[in-house]
């Protein structure tokens, strides 16, 4: 058998049901930090709106503080802190956190874009607080979130190979694991990009798609 | 504060408002007793739209007083200290004014009838079933009985204002501000909105304060006309008078200016 080509397709077939494995990992990863990006990340804008410096600051300072520092590090950093805690519950919990501060700006900007005149209204209409967010700011400024939303969603997936870091076998961890068995570190990295792009390309159509829907 | 005929539906005492150097009113007084159909005009920046607002809460004086119906609406004397009331009484007032604005600002998520029933069912705690008949009966009243379940955007400018008549009158509000809800229609529109609100003025004993520049529909819907210059009241008259002969002469001016 010819064993020295870069290239060996049995391996690249062989490879192929651990990444599957994996990559159902990566996609719980991402839809469990997605859902917890998108509501703390709404809490966090509306929050920021208030007017009590005693609120805003700390929550900004916090935000600024997750912003700035690396996914990496932080993905680390909690693993030692909660060590008690599966790995994967931690992963999803950090990269949650870490994606509702950028996705607190995408809704700062959709609550922004709702006209003065919105708020207006429901104040002459003396509507409480609890309905002018519930039911005329939010529904319009969320409409406006979604395509962000939806990048921010690509951009997660494509950043869960850093819980490599924290031992969760998501898909690039398997790939690492099939090479360090096998010698065969090329098929398997190539195969595990190769699933990155077959499932956020589509994604990224559908996000394209929905913002052209929505302008 | 006993209720009785002669307490005014509004009162400004000594009302200031100042936006930054910008002084808009200063020390202003006057009253409009219900069932009153007043119309301010005056210069753009003269303050007739700050005081629909001042009204509707939307700005907040920086001095005075405002009394709805002899209630103290956003700030009281506690001795001789001037305090904010706070929101919750505020609240029980601003139920009772309605306001409709130039720009229309429906609800473009809702649909027509959602936007008439929300405020009914959600602050006043209608029924549905209730708030959705009155809704269809105010629609009826605004010639838009079919555009019950459209969305607002499907409609024309001067639909949309009369939905945003409708979600006023809704509330039941004993006070209705009108703040030049023709200055954004299509001049061919104008006509339809101006009917409806003669009907209500014809039709309900509802006290309106109107800012307009259709001194035509000025004339014919109220009985008192305030000319304002600088954040003060410098003329008032009944519209018979006032629009034939105007005595003070920035009135003149301003009105040969815009007929």
């Amino acid at each position: 058998m010819n064993e020295n080509v870069v290239w060996n397709w049995e391996h690249a077939a062989a490879v192929l049901p651990q990444l599957l494995e994996g990559l159902q990992i990566t996609v719980l990863a991402t839809v469990v930090g997605m859902v917890i990006a998108s509501v703390l990340g709404l809490l966090v804008a509306i929050v920021r709106r208030s007017k009590l410096r005693v609120v805003t600051f700390p929550v900004g300072f916090l935000v600024e503080f997750i912003r700035s520092t690396p996914l990496l590090v932080q993905l680390v950093f909690a693993n030692l802190l909660f060590a008690q805690f599966p790995s994967l519950a931690i992963g999803c919990v950090v990269l949650g956190i870490h994606y509702a501060t950028y996705m607190s700006e995408v809704y700062r900007a959709g609550i922004d874009a709702v006209p003065k005149g919105q708020w207006e209204a429901a104040i002459a209409l003396d509507l409480p607080r609890s309905r002018t967010w519930g039911a005329v700011v939010l529904p319009q400024a969320i409409r406006n979130t979604l395509p962000g939303l939806g990048n921010y969603a690509i951009s997660m997936f494509k950043e869960t190979p850093f819980l490599f870091a924290i031992f969760v076998v998501e898909m690039y961890t398997a790939a690492q694991q099939y090479g360090a068995d096998t010698f065969r570190y090329m098929e398997a990295i190539t195969m595990a990009g190769l699933l990155f792009l077959l499932v956020s390309y589509p994604t990224s159509l559908l996000v394209r798609r929905l913002e052209n829907r929505l302008a | 504060m006993p209720e009785n005929d002669s307490t005014p539906a509004i009162q400004f005492q000594g009302v200031g408002k100042r936006f930054g150097d910008n002084v808009v009113l200063d020390g202003l007084d006057f009253a409009v007793a219900k069932g009153d159909r007043v119309t301010l005009i005056g210069p753009s920046g003269s303050g007739k739209t700050t005081i629909l607002r001042l009204l509707m809460t939307l700005e907040e004086a920086n001095d005075g007083l405002i009394y709805v119906d002899g209630d103290c609406y956003t700030h009281e004397m506690r001795g001789d200290k001037r305090v904010a009331i706070p929101e919750k009484r505020r609240s029980l007032v601003r139920r009772r004014v309605g306001m409709v604005f130039q720009q229309f600002n429906l609800f473009p998520n809702m649909t027509v009838l959602e936007n008439i029933t929300e405020a009914p069912i959600h602050v006043l705690g209608k029924p549905k079933a209730e708030a959705v008949a009155s809704a269809e009966a105010l629609l009826e009243k605004v010639g838009l009985a079919d555009k019950r379940d459209a969305r607002t955007m499907q409609l024309s400018g001067g639909q949309q204002q009369r939905v945003a008549i409708a979600r006023a009158l809704a509330m039941e509000p004993e006070i209705l501000l009108l703040d030049e809800v023709t200055s954004a229609l299509d001049p061919e529109l104008v006509a339809d909105v101006l009917g409806v609100l003669r009907n209500i003025a014809e039709t309900t004993d509802i006290t309106m304060l109107i800012v307009t520049h259709e001194m035509q529909f000025a004339r014919e819907v109220s009985n008192r006309v305030l000319m304002f210059d600088g954040g003060k009241i410098i003329e008032e008259a009944h519209p018979d008078e006032i629009f034939t002969s105007p005595k003070n002469e920035r009135t003149q001016e301003f009105l040969r200016a815009i007929l």
